[in-house]
């Protein structure tokens, strides 16, 4: 990642984070993850296709930073019981369209496809996700934003989701 | 298996693993305690407009419940009266005047007669018109909307609805008081939650006051801790509200009470709940007073029940606008459908908080949904050990009950939990034969 001048910073920077950010997911690097996040940036999931209100309908998730870090905490946790054995995921995503870059006002918004499988014991399951990223340059380095992860198949039932898409 | 088989699975103190695991048992029930029984459809503001409908079961069955031309909801068996076609597959829409069947144009209306079909000359004199299936559309045995609220009875004849419910719709009405202009709308489509368990272990848990702070210790407890190592700032972040309070001890749920009522019906937070300690919000004590002036508006909320469970499977939360319904699909196969409503006339911040405690207790991604329905998987599974039989629910149990008559008890007592069975072997059997072939009173 680029460092410092805003002017240095290439598209491809920004890609390059995109890609950073769900190989940590991948390799369940959550502390690390977590120090990715501006303090009030907020992870949503919508439960409705194209849902434009997070609060006032229910979403799958809209979790602030003590949310978020909740989840992580507890996935180490000694009796953490539906995460006994762990679940593990794998992102296989498309090149992030970079729809917003401006460097100047330190603003990016990428857009990404991608397909993510999560698996436990004999489970596996595949969830087809367009995920928006909206990111900021502070002190050189990216930091989210907001994430919002859209399902494909956001009105099918199911079971546990357990690890963060 | 007969009303007797059906009865020795349920004893005062304990039930046979078979209720949760045998397909022969699910079978009955689709066909006993789910045609006998009063069974939730949907939310009449789901189709506000005459033509509008949605999609749902009634235990097993598929059904379609719309606003009929003279204003009133109906219940039709999803099924052409030709060929058996589903005449809307769509969760919801609207067909207008009538219903078409895509296969061949069959049209009804609104309350399911028959409407048109083309070429009808091939049809004279065959006798369709005499036919069931000439008649239309089948509507079920009986539709009850309570305030906004729609509930049908499959079979023809049986209990009537106030029988039914009794004093339990006294949760309904505190849902529905606590909205100033006295009525609640649907907030968005629901959480769609697959569950591999039975139906009714769902059910149980809604009033199993022992588990959360055991099984929830992994999301509850790490949220307390993380509460404290933050050191402990005001305003407490939403999921301390909402979250934390899983962590209770023993004692503060031994006092919130549980209440049972007739025909399997019951509730936590008698007293007080989980729910009590929410923070106020700007605005709303205020509309409740103009509403219904100072005195009744305390009155409304200061009722704070916790889960309340219209037997056989739904559960409301009144406090926050809430209800769960939990669908048969098989004896291993549960679908929980979690809605959440608008308070009319109330600040748009309750809708809000109803809609986070639903995401973030209710979801497939929640960290609380995923420690029970873990819970539910691996007993649906160890219940398949041959060792033992029986399932206990004995908690609080001392004597003789009679379930007949209104109580109020500890609120760790599996009371409740008996008050289903105590039901479901009722509803489940006045249909039957008994051993010797002589139809159940
Ligand atoms: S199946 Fe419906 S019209 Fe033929
Ligand atoms: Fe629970």
């Amino acid at each position: 990642m680029s460092e410092g001048n805003a002017a240095m910073i290439t598209r491809d920077d920004v890609i390059d984070f995109i890609y950073a950010e769900t190989r940590m997911l991948d390799e369940g690097r959550y502390t690390e993850w977590l120090d990715l996040w501006l303090p009030d940036a907020v992870y949503w999931m919508p439960l409705d296709y194209k849902q434009a209100d997070p609060v006032n309908a229910t979403s799958f998730l809209y979790e602030d930073n003590f949310m978020l870090r909740l989840r992580v905490e507890r996935l180490n946790g000694e009796r953490t019981f539906s995460q006994k054995p762990k679940s593990r995921c794998n992102h296989v995503i498309q090149r992030p369209f970079v729809d917003v870059f401006d460097p100047e006002a330190g603003k990016f918004q990428t857009v990404t496809n991608m397909h993510y499988v999560e698996t436990r014991l004999d489970e596996q399951q595949l969830l087809a996700l367009t995920v928006t990223h909206d990111l900021a340059l502070v002190g050189g380095a990216f930091r989210i934003a907001g994430k919002k992860v859209e399902l494909l198949n956001c009105d099918a039932a199911f079971g546990n989701i357990q690890l963060l898409p | 298996m007969n009303a007797n088989d059906i009865r020795a699975m349920i004893q005062p103190a304990q039930v046979h693993r078979d209720v949760y695991i045998s397909d022969a048992v699910y079978q009955l029930e689709m066909r006993h305690l789910f045609t006998n029984a009063w069974i939730f459809v949907g939310h009449d503001s789901q189709t506000p407009n005459k033509g509008d409908y949605i999609t749902t079961q009634v235990g097993d069955q598929p059904v379609i419940m719309v606003r009929h031309t003279d204003g009133e909801v109906k219940v039709l068996y999803n099924r052409c009266p030709h060929k058996g076609t589903k005449i809307a597959i769509d969760r919801a829409g609207n067909t207008g005047k009538f219903f078409r069947c895509p296969y061949h144009a069959w049209s009804f209306k609104t309350d399911g007669c028959l409407l048109a079909i083309p070429l009808k000359k091939g049809y004279e004199g065959t006798g369709l018109s005499d036919s069931q299936n000439g008649k239309g559309m089948q509507a079920v045995g009986a539709v009850h909307n309570y305030r906004g609220f729609v509930f049908a009875r499959l079979a023809e004849a049986g209990i009537g609805f106030d029988d039914f419910f009794g004093g339990s719709l006294s949760s309904i009405d505190n849902m529905v008081d606590r909205a100033p202009e006295g009525r609640v709308e649907i907030s968005g489509p629901p959480l769609r939650y697959m569950h591999k368990c039975n139906w009714k272990m769902l059910v149980e848990n809604q009033t199993d006051t022992c588990h959360p702070m055991v099984a929830h210790e992994s999301s509850a407890g790490t949220a307390v801790k993380i509460y404290e190592q933050m050191g402990n700032p005001e305003p407490r972040p939403p999921a301390m509200q909402i979250i934390a309070p899983f962590m209770s001890p023993y004692e503060f749920f031994e006092d919130m009470g549980i209440r049972t009522w007739p025909n399997g019906h019951g509730h936590t937070g008698v007293n007080m709940s989980i729910h009590s300690n929410y923070d106020a919000i700007p605005g709303y004590f205020e509309a409740m007073v103009e509403s219904y002036g100072a005195e009744r508006a305390k009155a409304i909320l200061d009722e704070n029940r916790h889960n309340t469970v219209y037997f056989p499977n739904i559960m409301i939360k009144a406090p926050l606008t809430q209800l769960r319904n939990f669908i048969p699909l098989g004896a291993d196969r549960t679908l929980v459908e979690s809605y959440v409503y608008r308070l009319v006339g109330a600040p748009e911040q309750l809708t809000a908080m109803s809609a986070m405690y639903n995401r973030m207790i209710n979801a497939p991604t929640s960290i609380v949904g995923h420690d029970d329905l873990e819970m539910y998987e691996r007993a649906q599974e160890g219940l398949h050990a041959e060792g033992m039989q029986w399932v206990d629910i004995r908690r609080l149990h001392t004597g003789p009950e009679d379930f007949e008559t209104e109580a109020v008890e500890n609120g760790t007592t599996e009371r409740q939990m008996r008050n289903q069975f105590h039901a479901w072997a009722k509803f489940m059997t006045m249909s039957m034969e008994d051993a010797a072939g002589v139809a159940a009173e």
